[in-house]
């Protein structure tokens, strides 16, 4: 098992490289550069050109690619031409905010969209399945903004009941926390619940179905014990990987969540990093986004093994 | 005439009327005027009223404000160099003062200078005042105001206002508090481009402008470029009577949407950037209201002179003609704009010349022209894009306009991702957006001058440039206005620009939050609200 972690670090390594890389010359292709994006309508010929010296842009693109090459295997990802600063101090003040917000739905979307999961797959067809079904395809088909602003109209606008905007810098609190974070919270697991509860139901049935689960029940173990305790485990492995790229959806694909709530997350950086054409802060962004994809995947893999004795042997 | 003075007029058009019956108008031209005037205020209403129960009520001092901008983006900052946008002009105005400060008729009003003058509107003395201090403690002298006007000629601090100050030539302290001025023509407009955004004033030598060190009414606590910035009030202002509020919170809310479910779950007390067609909503809310500011801000659709299909005279009257100007003001605009008549200077400024003939929507016209230019039967591009102002609205309702009349318009829609850079002036047939500029001056030098950075339509005219320069330094008002009143119609009938309508500035706002009055510069009180307004429980 030791040797797959390390093969996957060696690749994972690779990967990110390759992801950097692609960015910085596909972002090449973009119209417009930080320079003309700085400067907008008022740039004149003087001005742009100082402006991509002082940046570095007057640069060949090679030299540009191997000193920022250089930069990161020393752990610097060099600075934001939008602004001045240095990328990490920039990454570092909301990377922790996007881990908190993952990591807070993650708690509520696994447990929930397991129980419901496994709850209608246990009883397909009954009217707790029908709901579940109904509810998740509502949740998945919905698009993320409208659930966000219905959940803001509802929970905000017209019962008071939360803030609307979710402004963590002023958070002081437990209680506090627990304020601001409840609607994007709720706003961004509820998406990842559908889709989660699904995909158990969906796996979850097919192996109901199997000789074994007869068995086990004729032995006399309720329906509960024959689906948690000896149908759940021959499927954790497909289940895992598929929540593991739904979870991933957490991270990268919350943008709507962090422009409608003010939240400052990383996705809208990136978003601003491309209109404003700030190289250093864009590949940032797309290096730590597949690293937490990487790692997603890595740790599915690893209960997919530990879950199974077969592998786990090996 | 006395029953002329409604109270749907502003001072403005009051003040306007009359200086067009000083010259001599006929009534004829002051009713047409005032059918404009009308035409104009279907929003002016809540102007009008916002500015009097500001002067009613008496300032409440204390609170913290919260203001919710239409922009965020890490490229914010303090360098007022490099201001863009209204987030980057309010957090400029919390935290410095200009040398003048445009009022809401635009005229310049003495802030860190208190008084100017010019004999020949080449060499100008301004007096600044004394015993201002900076945030840091520094004392505001004659250094601070050469370093913060010579720096945009710089081309390395790449400054956004360069073209601005290219007629600067010179600016030389003479003592502590006196600054003399040269420049390289005469121009009568230096007070109010000293007035604009960019040319805030910063202590000597800055090189780290984050720190938000000014001479302002707040002082800089905390900032991120991006998410949001938080000013307390600076005790050691040195002007009375202001800064209401305790400190001001400002951040960026890019979603119209959210921006308003959260005023009306009451998060914060001001906020902008609302399209008119969310105005129906704002004004059924009770403790919200629209805070509207009419300005010369307008979208242009823009026909390269250069181009051989669209470059033609005729073709630009046809596409003129073709403007539903009416319907593009009532359904895009909902009302919230004025019409206007294929030139830029808006009813709202001075020299603005209301006895021009208005340009109608005629289709016979627009065919005979199209036709003249030898386009009916092609199919000519327009390029536009949903995210410049609503300029892919106006668009369409041009090409359903051309269909009507069998020519055939191909809207190109782009994204509006590197807009400025690659499609704007680039396109021989495409829409562009000018904000409201505060003098005839600018706007006619940096669009239609032959030499203009924003010569949209490539229109080369030279009695219009020689013009431009006469009343530059033309210091008889009556000339000056007749100058600029023929640059007017020389702009409607022969530039390749067609102009369907000026459109307001629309923030809302707490009811609570009071004090707010239009300045025609921007949103938000020309986004000088911080040390104007404050919160009434």
């Amino acid at each position: 098992m030791i040797s797959l972690i390390l093969k996957r670090l060696v690749l994972g390594v690779l990967t990110l490289w390759l992801v950097a890389t692609l960015v910085f010359w596909v972002s090449g292709a973009l119209p417009g550069d930080a320079a003309q994006s700085i400067l907008g309508q008022d740039a004149t010929p003087e001005t742009l050109a100082a402006l991509r010296s002082q940046m570095g842009l007057d640069q060949p693109e090679i030299v540009r690619y191997w000193n920022w090459l250089k930069g990161i295997l020393q752990g610097d990802f060099g600075v934001s031409l939008a602004n001045g600063t240095p990328v990490n101090d920039v990454i570092a003040s909301r990377l922790p905010n996007s881990l908190l917000l993952a990591g807070l739905s993650t708690l509520v979307a696994i447990p929930v969209s397991l129980i419901l999961g496994i709850a209608s797959a246990m009883k397909p067809n009954s009217v707790f399945d029908r709901l579940t079904t109904f509810l998740s395809i509502l949740a998945l088909s919905t698009p993320s903004f409208l659930i966000a602003t219905i959940i803001v109209l509802v929970f905000s606008v017209w019962s008071g009941l939360f803030p609307a905007l979710s402004n963590i810098s002023r958070v002081e609190t437990i209680g506090g926390l627990f304020r601001v974070m409840t609607l994007p919270v709720l706003a961004l697991s509820l998406s990842v619940i559908g889709q989660m509860a699904r995909m158990t139901r969906a796996i979850l049935i097919t192996q109901l179905q199997e000789p074994y689960v007869e068995t086990a029940m004729l032995k006399g173990a309720s329906r509960l014990r024959a689906t948690v305790l000896h149908a759940l485990p021959n499927v954790a492995g497909p289940i895992v990987n598929a929540s593991a790229l739904s979870l991933n959806a957490l991270i990268s694909g919350v943008v709507f969540v962090e422009v409608i709530f003010a939240y400052p997350g990383l996705t809208k950086l990136m978003v601003d990093s491309v209109s404003s054409r700030d190289l250093p802060l864009m590949q940032a962004c797309a290096v730590i986004f597949c690293a937490g994809f990487l790692v997603l995947v890595l740790i599915a893999d690893l209960i997919a093994i530990l879950a199974n004795p077969k592998l786990r042997t090996e | 005439m006395t029953d002329f003075e409604t109270p749907r007029l502003s001072a403005r058009d009051m003040a306007r009327m009359q200086q067009t019956m000083k010259r001599g108008a006929s009534r004829r031209d002051v009713m047409k005027m005032l059918v404009a005037s009308g035409m104009t205020i279907a929003a002016a209403g809540y102007t009008a009223t916002r500015a009097t129960t500001a002067l009613a009520s008496t300032p409440v001092r204390g609170g913290d404000l919260r203001v919710a901008g239409s922009s965020a983006s890490t490229a914010e900052g303090l360098d007022p160099s490099k201001f863009r946008n209204g987030t980057d002009y309010s957090r400029g105005f919390m935290i410095y003062n200009g040398l003048t400060f445009l009022d809401g008729d635009l005229t310049p009003q003495p802030e860190l200078a208190t008084d100017w003058s010019s004999s020949n509107g080449t060499d100008w003395t301004f007096n600044l005042r004394s015993g201002v201090t900076f945030h840091d403690g520094r004392p505001f002298t004659s250094e601070d105001v050469v370093f913060s006007i010579l720096r945009h000629k710089d081309p390395e601090t790449a400054s956004r206002a360069r073209s601005y100050v290219a007629s600067i030539q010179d600016v030389v302290a003479d003592g502590e508090h006196t600054v003399k001025i040269t420049l390289s023509e005469p121009n009568y407009d230096l007070p109010v481009i000293l007035g604009t955004f960019n040319l805030l004033i910063t202590p000597a030598g800055t090189t780290d402008f984050n720190a938000g060190i000014g001479t302002g009414p707040y002082k800089l606590e905390a900032f991120e470029p991006g998410v949001r910035s938080v000013v307390a009030r600076n005790e050691e202002y040195w002007k009375d009577g202001k800064q209401h509020v305790d400190t001001v919170e400002y951040f960026g809310l890019t979603d119209e949407s959210s921006r308003l479910n959260a005023l009306r779950a009451g998060e914060f007390h001001l906020t902008t950037g609302i399209n008119p067609r969310s105005t129906p909503l704002i004004q059924r809310e009770e403790n919200i209201e629209l805070f509207v500011t009419q300005s010369g801000t307008f979208s242009d659709v823009a026909m390269q002179k250069t181009d051989s299909t669209v470059g033609s005279d005729d073709f630009a009257l046809g596409i003129k003609h073709l403007l539903q100007r009416e319907t593009i003001q009532g359904s895009i605009y909902r009302d919230f704009a004025s019409i206007a008549n294929d030139q830029p200077i808006a009813p709202t400024m001075k020299y603005h010349d209301p006895s021009i003939e208005q340009r109608e929507y005629d289709p016979e016209k627009a065919k005979f022209h199209l036709e003249r230019a030898g386009v009916m039967g092609q199919t000519v591009p327009l390029v536009a894009s949903a995210g410049i102002a609503n300029t892919l609205d106006i668009a369409l309702i041009l090409q359903q306009a051309g269909q009507e009349i069998g020519f055939d318009i191909d809207v190109q829609r782009v994204p509006v991702d590197g807009y400025w850079s690659n499609v704007w002036m680039k396109v021989p047939f495409g829409f562009g957006t000018i904000t409201q500029r505060p003098a005839a001056d600018m706007i006619f030098s940096l669009c239609y001058a032959s030499d203009g950075a924003y010569n949209s339509s490539k229109w080369e005219n030279a009695q219009f440039d020689q013009m431009l320069l006469q009343a530059r330094v033309e210091t008889d008002e009556d000339k000056r206005a007749a100058l600029y009143s023929d640059m007017q119609q020389l702009v409607r009938d022969e530039a390749g620009t067609g102009i369907p309508v000026f459109f307001s500035n629309i923030d809302a706002h707490a009811t609570s939050l009071k004090g707010l009055q239009p300045i025609p510069t921007g949103n938000m009180m020309g986004y000088a609200f911080a040390e104007n307004v404050w919160i009434e429980e």
